[in-house]
């Protein structure tokens, strides 16, 4: 599920557990969680770890990490409450730091890869210790129990944000641990995702070759980790980067007038390996908007709608109702096609001047659900 | 004393109650084994199981039995290796033999087993979705470069896509094989069938004859050392060029070519005397160093028009940090081809003792190529004894863009593996150049049942896909995850990057 005001006005987590619990048996107590976006307006520059520890040790060893990397400007438990079926629960920490200027500048790295690097050396070589979120004025909320109880563990009504994703998982491939319950994220990409990637294996391979380390052996990290080598570091459109993941068909690229099908060609010839096959239907959320998107032949169900400036989209049409009283539209969005929505006034950092401008982008794209497409010769 | 300690491989045995006496045998037996006097008699010694005479005997009264003739059991010394010391004793010379390693080797492709989906990745059914096989042959550029273009759009920057890639509807091939050692007919049958299949075949060492011309686009024109039929316009007609350093079936050996298979035709397009014996040495003179390759491959761009340019090796130790030379050198693919391989003749010592297997190959280049971040800078295609489309699958999975085939091809053409290709009396009409043997092969004939098998094996591969749950082969290439080995040892699985079963 997620959801985006894109005038920019703040929404209560109340909402997205609202959407939630109505989906309530597309899990089964392993695994719910949430992403809110603009819920940190007090450290907007800041970058807030949320972390969960097995145990002091775990606790003592990332926080040597942060101590050594970052000047840390406030470190606290989360605040929590105590609710009836969540237990086992781990530490739970936050973080709002910045990378150590001297060292950052002695890395050679952006602040960001300096991020990805840590949230890597420390999900892989801390043991104990996982990194929840990552991201500047964003937070990842998730755990071992129903989507409902957790927002109410995390007292998700005392946040209000922009943006909200949520998840309920039913786990086939790793057990139910709290690191393991969606949204995954790294810096402010964060993913929430109602399927299962059959080409896991060939898109960690490739993540591999840039650094990233797939060490939660769930199709779900690939994602994130796939929009930020996409969207961050090789600069690509959103739009692009959701088609370089979910593909056209060689036989629509085909029939693509041929600037346009010379892009999708090399799109395709390049990103092959990095292409999301199988059943998948997937939320990113980011500073600025989110992006939902199925797998290329619609093997699982997203649905989405708009209700004045609020953009919809969750696995089933109900979440919506129980969240906006009265929808504007509802629609399916087409097989890999994205639904994107960008909060007013809020950066576009993604790819600089290169994005279209919002009477460029295609109907499509937008998510309004009757495209219209000039006829193109059929060869 | 006998001329000869060896008896008959094979015995010929004939029903003749049934026989017509018609003499199609003798007229079908590339190899002389029959002779007519009111009725066929077999000089069984000369018979290579080829089944030719069988095929094509009306009264289907022809039986090829092994001569199972006991000799004492020797764990030590195999039947095999007794007849060899006594061939070799009577003829002083090298053996040679052609289609390939026929050794009892470990086959690693048979101790892997493909994934299938169950519930929560579901298969997906190939017959109601699409399954892409499509493949993009040549170097990737390491990211998409785009910008706008102004109509609210998007179109690739200068360099920032890919080109000169050659598109393929399969990933499979055909492989090298030189018009000369096989006939011009088997040539045209490859050729017309790549192009019916938007594939590629590709000339082998031997020059492409001025009647395939017009298949150009669908032709890998290959560079050896002997230089045979390279001239600029042979380097341009192909959509590719390949400098063939090694070969599976021979690794470190050159190739040869009896002066009994060069024609006027074939002497015409190897450029060279006719009845002369062809021979291009394993090393090529202006390579010794990988900037040598750098150089040539350089220089086959610039004669070319910057056309893709690969470099053929056979499965050897090290071949990951060869590959990745190769790759740096400007290769747009690498060819590797496994020690199982091979349709040409080679020395029989050689073929069966030197190499590696492909599979091992293939997954170390491919964990090379990314571990150097380079694996997009060309493409691997694999070849050295691909038997089915499940062996292609696996290759696919284990790190190949595409796979190639030749033995596969020449039986898709009647060829039986009778393993005689170096003596130019091939039966089937298919390595040879005698006019009498190579009209056998209806070039018509040949493309259909090429294009059969290599369709078959395509619909086979979606299958494949389906079952796995992805449609499309890019999401099947490199994805070891999909594979499970059973019975191979620990040290095996790790350098394939394969999990054992149940893992």
């Amino acid at each position: 599920m997620g959801i985006c005001d894109e005038s920019g006005e703040l929404m209560s987590g109340v909402e997205a557990i609202k959407a939630m619990a109505v989906q309530r048996d597309r899990g089964n107590g392993l695994g719910g969680g949430f992403a809110g976006y603009g819920i940190y307006p007090e450290f907007p520059d800041h970058f807030c770890f949320h972390m969960m520890y097995h145990d002091a040790k775990a606790k003592e060893e990332a926080e040597a990490v942060f101590d050594r990397f970052f000047v840390v400007d406030l470190a606290e438990p989360m605040p929590t409450r105590p609710v009836k079926g969540i237990s086992d629960a781990p530490l739970l920490w936050r973080y709002f730091l910045n990378p150590d200027p001297h060292k950052l500048e002695n890395s050679e790295m952006s602040a960001e890869d300096y991020i990805v690097h840590t949230v890597m050396l420390i999900n892989s070589e801390v043991d104990g210790a996982f990194v929840a979120s990552s991201g500047k004025n964003m937070g990842a909320f998730k755990g071992v129990g129903f989507p409902e109880e957790i927002g109410h563990y995390y007292l998700l009504e005392e946040y209000a944000g922009h943006t909200w994703t949520g998840h309920n998982r039913f786990p086939t491939n790793t057990p139910g641990w709290w690191g393991g319950a969606h949204p995954f994220t790294l810096l402010d990409w964060s993913i929430v995702h109602n399927g299962e990637i059959s080409s896991y294996g060939i898109n960690s391979r490739y993540l591999e070759q840039f650094g990233y380390k797939c060490t939660l052996g769930t199709d779900t990290e690939v994602a994130a980790y796939l929009f930020d080598l996409l969207l961050r570091r090789h600069k690509l459109p959103l739009e692009l980067a959701c088609k370089a993941l979910a593909s056209p068909l060689w036989t629509e690229i085909d029939r693509m007038p041929e600037e346009e099908a010379e892009v999708y060609r090399s799109l395709r010839a390049v990103y092959g390996p990095a292409m999301l096959n199988g059943p998948f239907a997937i939320v990113l959320g980011f500073n600025g908007g989110m992006v939902a998107m199925n797998d290329r032949i619609k093997l699982r169900p997203l649905v989405a709608a708009r209700q004045g400036t609020k953009l919809m989209v969750a696995s089933e049409e109900s979440a919506m109702r129980e969240v906006l009283d009265a929808p504007d539209e509802v629609w399916a969005p087409k097989a890999g096609e994205p639904v994107i929505a960008r909060v007013k006034g809020m950066p576009w950092p993604i790819h600089g001047d290169l994005h279209l401008a919002a009477d460029e982008v295609s109907t499509a794209v937008t998510g309004v659900h009757t495209a219209h497409h000039e006829p193109v010769e059929v060869n | 004393m006998p001329t000869s300690l060896i008896q008959p491989e094979f015995l010929v045995e004939i029903d003749y109650d049934k026989c017509h006496k018609c003499g199609r045998c003798v007229q079908q037996c590339g190899w002389g084994v029959y002779s007519f006097n009111e009725r066929p008699f077999p000089d069984d010694s000369k018979c290579r199981a080829c089944h030719r005479c069988v095929t094509y005997c009306p009264a289907h009264c022809i039986k090829i039995k092994k001569n199972d003739l006991a000799l004492r059991d020797n764990a030590n010394w195999s039947p095999e290796l007794r007849k060899n010391v006594w061939r070799q004793a009577e003829s002083g010379g090298v053996m040679l033999t052609g289609m390939g390693n026929d050794k009892p080797y470990l086959k690693i492709f048979d101790h892997l087993v493909l994934d299938a989906c169950q519930v929560t990745n579901p298969s997906i059914d190939p017959l109601r979705e699409p399954m892409e096989l499509r493949t993009y042959l040549g170097r990737k550029p390491d990211s998409v470069g785009v910008e706008s273009n102004g109509k609210g759009g998007y179109k690739l920057k200068d360099g920032g896509g890919v080109s000169n890639n050659i598109k393929l509807d399969t990933p499979i091939i055909f492989s090298p094989m030189s018009y000369g050692s096989v006939s011009l007919n088997v040539h045209k049958s490859l050729a017309m069938a790549a192009e019916r299949l938007g594939i590629l075949m590709n000339t082998g060492e031997g020059g492409l004859h001025a009647d395939l011309y017009p298949y150009g686009k669908n032709v890998i024109v290959q560079v050896a050392s002997g230089r045979f039929g390279v001239s600029p316009e042979y380097l341009n007609r192909g959509a590719a060029i390949e400098i063939k350093v090694g070969q599976g079936a021979k690794p470190g050996i050159g190739g040869h070519l009896p002066g009994e298979k060069i024609n006027k035709e074939v002497s015409t397009t190897r450029m060279i005397p006719q009845g002369s014996d062809a021979i291009s040495p394993a090393p090529h003179h202006d390579i010794y160093s990988i900037e040598d390759l750098r150089q040539l491959i350089y220089s086959l761009k610039e004669a070319s028009g910057y056309k893709p340019v690969g470099v053929k090796i056979a499965a050897v130790h090290n071949v990951g940090a060869i590959a990745s030379g190769i790759v740096r050198a400007g290769a747009d693919y690498v060819y590797l081809d496994g020690f199982s391989g091979g349709t040409g003749a080679a020395p029989a010592i050689i073929r069966d003792h030197v190499g590696i297997p492909l599979e091992i190959a293939i997954a170390v280049v491919d964990q090379r190529l990314r571990d150097e971040g380079i694996r997009n800078q060309a493409s691997i295609i694999a070849a050295g004894s691909i038997r089915s489309s499940a062996d292609a699958a696996k290759a696919i999975a284990l790190g190949a863009d595409v796979v190639a085939i030749g033995s596969a091809s020449l039986m898709a053409l009647g060829c039986h593996l009778c393993q005689g290709c170096h003596t130019g009396c091939c039966s089937w009409g298919l390595t040879t150049q005698k006019p009498e043997l190579t009209r056998r092969v209806d070039p018509e004939w040949g493309a259909e049942r090429l294009t059969n098998l290599v369709n078959a094996w395509s619909h086979e591969l979606q299958e494949i896909l389906g079952a796995l749950g992805v449609n499309a082969v890019e999401s099947l290439r490199g994805s070891r995850e999909r594979l499970r080995a059973v019975g191979l040892d620990q040290q095996t699985c790790e350098i394939l990057g394969v999990k054992p079963a149940g893992l």
